[in-house]
């Protein structure tokens, strides 16, 4: 299948701020990819930069094959945007939004548009200056699930909604990805980005830190192991591959490479076991060992 | 009672504290716009003969039904700053109590700041008696200085009781407007309809002193705002409307204590009326977004520059005996020969009219920036929406805005100047006169479209332009300026109308280097990164 986005080597500056420092990564047909990175990283500035509102300083960026920033205009008629921070004028309502993006885009029908206000219990009779700011986000995001797009863009779309929306949009991410929909989404949930999303990339300070399935990127990190025995491990912090060990009286809590699971579990099987509990690491730990071991080189 | 006001004089501190830049700024510009009207007007109209010829451009309809009565058989320099400047300020001080009270009113409690200070030992009342100690203060302090102000000044006719009927008249009209605000923060849920509902009483409270003056004596004494001049300050000194006005004010604070006292939190009397589910048609496009958004700013904008055109065109009957003797305003004409003095002045307030109807334009151009530093525009850019369309839309706006801005005018002028003069000019030369600075008035939409194409953040220059224009064409004659320094804006090469001739190349070049700008602009903004 091909790549519904293709960024290679963008840079974007602002004076003498790169915001953008040499980004690579491609959004497959088909897939979510799941955009990493505390704020400030440069994952809102990417995405301007895909839907050509800012203009890439060196680089190369396409949807659909064509050039974000000369094609803006055709590549717009296939995707939906839903951004982090959602600006909508407050004199009008947000029924009246709802329709005014749907006009810009092409029509759609009244019933989806009726289904999905009632599904995100959403009042389009309320000014938006009236709207909390999830009220905002709706607005946006029923807009967006409403256009018959192929590629769908998600900025921090959950920020402002409680569990039970969040539940719901992610119920909708899904169908968009059964649909064989392409769908990038900008977060910093983990735990979202972990259920959701089929591939993901690490941006940190304009630069793509690590990208890859969720599977590949495990093998980059350790597992967590938890061990209770009522013998002694003795020299369990030697083996080759073991970090940070932690006793509670007979509990062991210590992480372990993955590719040096094997030995560790050759070592732990000769003792006696009343316990063994193995984790994998969940996404939290990859990127807070990323940007720990960032912080640490800084120093 | 005592325990519903507990804690007043806290929250009355807290309120003064967070409004002092405000209130100070409010309270000086308006005593300063009194203050120094009595000194212009002595010197301009110095000898009692130049007064009674303006008192005679004041008598007419048009003039009453603007301004208000005035004793214009005494027309000394206390009368004439009182008659033509006591309502007009009043409006204003009306309109700042409104603000004020609604702000510490509707608005707190809308964005959950009562709730805050009412979960406080604080008696249920005290917010709103805070709020109305603070805008009763203001508005004695207002009149205290604006008596102060007018009675220090060495013009025998400003006496003491004048001056000080003068401050309590336009106290007074606060209080009024000041308890209506409070009525009206108690019906409607939110701040913008309290706001609204005030100042729709105020126009009413206007509009019915306006029609009651012209004909209906008793009408003007319904309304608070024909209490206002009927005080006839430095001549009669009738203090009976002050005591309407307190009266008046105090009944409406009854009624609005009760109301508040009664009512939940956050709950009105007016239902809130839900928005349209639907875009109506005339929403869904680039050029029907921007229009929507400043429809209200262009209502206002057109009966505004109407108003101005008839309040103009209602002083043209009496001009050539106003004109007669006054040197300064004489020296202000263009001295064309074979025109009389109404005909020189009215191809200057036509001028005038213009360069005030760029404004509008150029706030509808520069609305674009706005959107963006409001990041609006974001969404908008991500749909399969060009650039060049929506600058359009607005350069459509800035168009439609200055054109009507300046034909209301023009119309306005014709209309009041028909009624009053005695060879009236015909609707065709005056509406022409006004349009034919249309082209000019595009120049700057054109110059502000490029700046936001450019470099957004100088398009403040084009009001700079716009000031610079005013002052040497305004002041051009006076202060005998070379010609060059008036050319350098596009006003200084358009005929006055009536009294130059028509010429077809300055329309046509001015629309052209319009056209131009605006192109460039449109150019520019498509390839510049947008902020949000």
């Amino acid at each position: 299948m091909g790549n519904v986005i293709q960024i290679e080597n963008l840079t974007k500056s602002f004076g003498d701020f790169k915001a953008l420092d040499q980004v690579n990564f491609e959004v497959k047909e088909g897939e979510v990819f799941g955009f990493i990175g505390p704020n400030g990283a440069g994952k809102s500035t990417t995405i301007r930069v895909l839907l050509g509102i800012l203009k890439g300083t060196e680089g190369k960026a396409t949807i659909f094959g064509k050039d974000v920033w000369e094609d803006a205009m055709e590549i717009h008629k296939r995707i939906a945007y839903v951004p982090g921070d959602v600006n909508l004028w407050p004199n009008l309502t947000g029924g009246e939004v709802i329709d005014l993006f749907a006009k810009l885009r092409g029509d759609y029908k009244k019933a989806d548009r009726e289904a999905l206000l009632e599904r995100y219990k959403l009042d389009p009779t309320k000014k938006c200056r009236t709207y909390s700011k999830g009220n905002r986000q709706k607005v946006a995001l029923v807009s967006a699930l409403l256009s018959d797009a192929d590629l769908y863009i998600f900025d921090e779309p959950t920020s402002g909604l409680d569990p039970l929306m969040e539940n719901i949009f992610q119920e909708d991410v899904d169908r968009l990805r059964k649909e064989g929909k392409s769908v990038l989404l900008s977060s910093h949930i983990l735990s979202e980005v972990e259920k959701l999303c089929d591939r993901v990339g690490i941006i940190r300070e304009g630069t793509i830190i690590e990208k890859g399935s969720l599977e590949e990127l495990r093998h980059l990190t350790r597992h967590h192991v938890i061990v209770e025995s009522n013998e002694t491990l003795n020299g369990l912090e030697s083996v080759d591959g073991v970090h940070d060990v932690q006793q509670d009286q007979n509990k062991y809590t210590f992480q372990v490479d993955t590719e040096k699971m094997d030995a560790v579990i050759k070592f732990v099987s000769r003792y006696s076991i009343m316990k063994l509990e193995s984790a994998p690491p969940t996404l939290e730990d990859l990127f807070m060992r990323h940007y720990e071991g960032a912080g640490g080189e800084g120093e | 009672m005592s325990e519903l006001l507990q804690k007043s004089n806290q929250l009355l501190r807290l309120t003064t504290r967070r409004d002092r830049i405000r209130a100070l700024i409010w309270v000086l510009s308006l005593t300063f716009i009194t203050v120094i009207i009595p000194g212009t007007f002595n010197s301009l109209y110095s000898e009692q003969a130049e007064r009674d010829a303006m008192a005679e451009t004041m008598d007419n309809p048009a003039m009453v039904a603007m301004v208000g009565e005035g004793d214009l058989e005494n027309y000394t320099i206390g009368a004439m700053t009182a008659h033509q400047m006591i309502l007009l300020t009043a409006v204003f001080v009306g309109i700042m109590s409104i603000l004020f009270v609604v702000r510490h009113t509707r608005t707190d409690e809308e964005e959950g700041r009562i709730e805050l200070i009412r979960a406080l030992p604080v008696g249920k009342l005290a917010p709103i008696h805070a709020t109305t100690i603070y805008v009763i203060g203001v508005n004695v302090l207002l009149a205290v200085l604006v008596a102060l102000g007018l009675w220090i000044q060495p013009i025998d006719d400003l006496t003491l009781e004048g001056s000080l009927l003068y401050g309590a008249t336009l106290g007074g009209t606060g209080l009024c407007f000041m308890a209506i605000a409070a009525l009206f923060s108690q019906m409607s849920e939110s701040s913008r309809g309290a706001i609204g509902w005030s100042i729709g009483v105020l126009l009413f409270f206007y509009v019915l002193r306006a029609v009651g003056d012209i004909g209906n004596e008793f009408l003007s004494l319904t309304s608070p705002l024909g209490w206002v001049n009927r005080t006839f300050i430095y001549t009669e000194n009738n203090w009976w409307p002050i005591l309407l006005m307190v009266a008046f004010t105090l009944i409406v604070l009854l009624v609005t204590y009760q109301l508040n006292a009664k009512r939940d939190l956050e709950a009105g009397l007016f239902p809130s009326k839900p928005g349209k589910a639907h875009a109506p048609k005339s929403l869904l496009s680039p050029f029907g977004l921007a229009f929507r958004l400043q429809r209200t700013a262009f209502i206002s904008w057109a009966i505004g520059m109407l108003f101005l055109g008839i309040s103009y065109g209602s002083v043209l009957g009496d001009l050539e005996s106003f004109f007669q003797g006054n040197e300064f305003l004489t020296e202000m004409l263009v001295q064309g020969e074979g025109y009389s003095m109404t005909e020189q002045f009215i191809s200057i307030i036509i001028t005038v009219m213009a360069m005030i109807a760029v404004a509008p334009a150029i706030l509808a151009m520069n609305r674009l920036y706005g959107e963006e530093k409001k990041s609006r525009l974001e969404l908008l850019f991500s749909k399969p929406v060009s650039r060049k369309v929506v600058m359009g839309s607005y350069l459509g706006v800035a168009f439609i805005n200055a054109f009507v801005s300046v034909f209301l005018a023009g119309v306005g002028l014709w209309a009041a100047g028909s009624m009053v003069m005695e060879e009236p000019i015909s609707f065709g030369a005056m509406v022409g006169a006004s349009l034919n600075y249309l082209p000019a008035m595009l120049v700057f939409v054109g110059v502000a479209a490029l700046l936001i194409g450019f470099k957004p953040k100088l398009t403040s220059l084009t009001w700079a332009y716009l000031v610079y224009s005013f002052i040497v064409v305004y002041m051009g004659n006076l202060f005998q300026l070379d010609d060059w320094i008036q050319q350098i804006s596009p006003f200084g090469h358009v005929p006055q109308l009536p009294v130059d001739d028509f010429e077809w190349m300055t329309v046509v070049i001015f629309s052209l280097v319009a056209v131009v700008l605006a192109i460039l602009g449109m150019m520019l903004y498509s390839k510049r990164d947008i902020h949000g």
